[in-house]
């Protein structure tokens, strides 16, 4: 069975930042994720990674991953089963085999939140999509909503417009919570139409999706005909493995972090948008930050033994 | 290496395939649908003998990714005789993919 020093467990922005980290301290270590950049993969432009005005997700992410290869990280595609602890040290099981660890980095991101409706699981794939970027073009000229009313909500509306000939945004709030700069370009766009303080109860259709119900009345009627549903309600922390570990989480189920990014558990440390550090603000800079910070503990903790 | 399905040769390479053939449906703007190219790559070559393993741009061949209402990337799709069998939505992991080719 392999040994390190370290194993981070995900392989997104903080995952990656972590693994740049712990190669230049030279702390042996591998990084375990089923989707090599994560979440991050999806996004359209970011527009706040500084040094670079706009880039891709997947290619913010890809750039990230060469830098950590080219550092000698090791990153394994696969998804982690179990942890135990035995001794002084970490079992790590996954999908394929096993390892073991003195630290861990929980680096694992957050899971897209589903409405957990009739239809939803049925049309995933047929109409029902929770990656835009991926997806939007399929809906040339046809008529989608947006469920969610968040700052993904609204960039996977603005992006629709692009192909689609009309923009349902449905929110059960009444106030969008998107940024300023998103905000007015909703406001501009003629495709865009929301329906605030209303939620999507069922999704129908045939081969795909032909039409939502509502649970209020809208224009005379609970019906409303769209080729596609885009759910962007948000997304929460991974449980599986907080449960097995007994990592200490806050009400909402974020991994509760010290300054230095430890956790409840001795030598399991946790880093990006699964923990409550940074504020929550949960973007690719405050994961990296994170990761960074964590490696940085696990390198003065292996030193101090 | 990954073959590259299209239209015009879905009906040979796909549909009269003897051995079952797994496609991976994606298009160059989607993140997800890169991470899988190479797994789909290694894919490929690692079950050769007994699996055709290959690659259909939808932004490329919009006829056949319609026909099988292909409406997500990306979508995998296990063809047996002629016949879609399995589909996948999603990035998969290489492991994944084998069972079900082995499995299908």
């Amino acid at each position: 069975m392999d040994s390190y020093n370290l194993v981070i467990i995900g392989a997104g922005p903080a995952g990656l930042a972590a693994s740049i980290y712990a190669s230049r301290y030279k702390v042996a270590h591998i990084v375990i994720g089923k989707e090599p950049g994560g979440q991050a993969n999806e996004a359209h432009q970011i527009e706040n990674w500084p040094g670079t005005l706009s880039i891709s997700g997947y290619d913010l992410l890809k750039k990230m991953r060469e830098h950590a290869e080219k550092l000698g990280g090791k990153i394994q595609m696969d998804s982690v089963s179990n942890i135990s602890k035995a001794g002084d040290e970490f079992q790590i099981t996954t999908h394929t085999g096993h390892c073991q660890a003195k630290y861990i980095i929980l680096a694992f991101g957050m899971e897209y939140r589903k409405l957990e409706i009739p239809g939803e699981a049925e049309f995933k794939g047929k109409g029902i999509s929770y990656c835009p970027t991926c997806d939007a073009a399929f809906f040339k000229d046809k008529t989608v909503a947006v469920v969610g009313g968040g700052n993904s909500a609204g960039s996977a509306a603005l992006l629709l417009t692009e192909y689609a000939s009309h923009v349902f945004i449905i929110y059960r709030g009444e106030k969008l919570k998107v940024d300023p700069i998103t905000l007015e370009k909703l406001e501009k766009s003629e495709k865009i139409e929301i329906i605030f303080q209303t939620n999507v109860k069922e999704i129908l259709g045939g081969k795909s999706v032909e039409q939502i119900k509502l649970d209020k009345l809208f224009g005379g009627s609970d019906a409303l005909d769209v080729q596609g549903v885009f759910i962007e309600i948000g997304s929460e922390p991974g449980v599986e493995l907080v449960k097995q570990l007994g990592v200490e989480t806050d009400e909402q189920g974020f991994i509760k972090v010290n300054s230095d990014q430890s956790t409840s558990i001795p030598g399991v440390l946790a880093a990006g948008d699964a923990t409550n550090g940074s504020n929550k603000m949960r973007q690719i800079l405050t994961a990296a930050a994170e990761g960074a910070v964590a490696a940085s503990s696990v390198y003065k903790k292996l030193q101090t033994g | 290496m990954a073959m590259e399905f299209t239209d015009q040769n879905f009906e040979t390479e796909v549909l009269k395939s003897e051995k079952p053939v797994l496609v991976d449906f994606w298009a160059a703007w989607c993140g997800p649908c890169q991470i899988m190219g190479p797994i789909v790559e290694e894919l490929a070559e690692e079950v050769k003998e007994k699996f055709k393993v290959g690659k259909l741009n939808v932004d490329e061949n919009r006829e056949t990714a319609g026909k099988y209402g292909v409406m997500s990337i990306p979508t995998l799709i296990i063809f047996k005789g002629g016949k879609d069998v399995k589909q996948l939505v999603g990035v998969q992991s290489k492991e994944t993919l084998k069972s079900e080719l082995e499995k299908n």
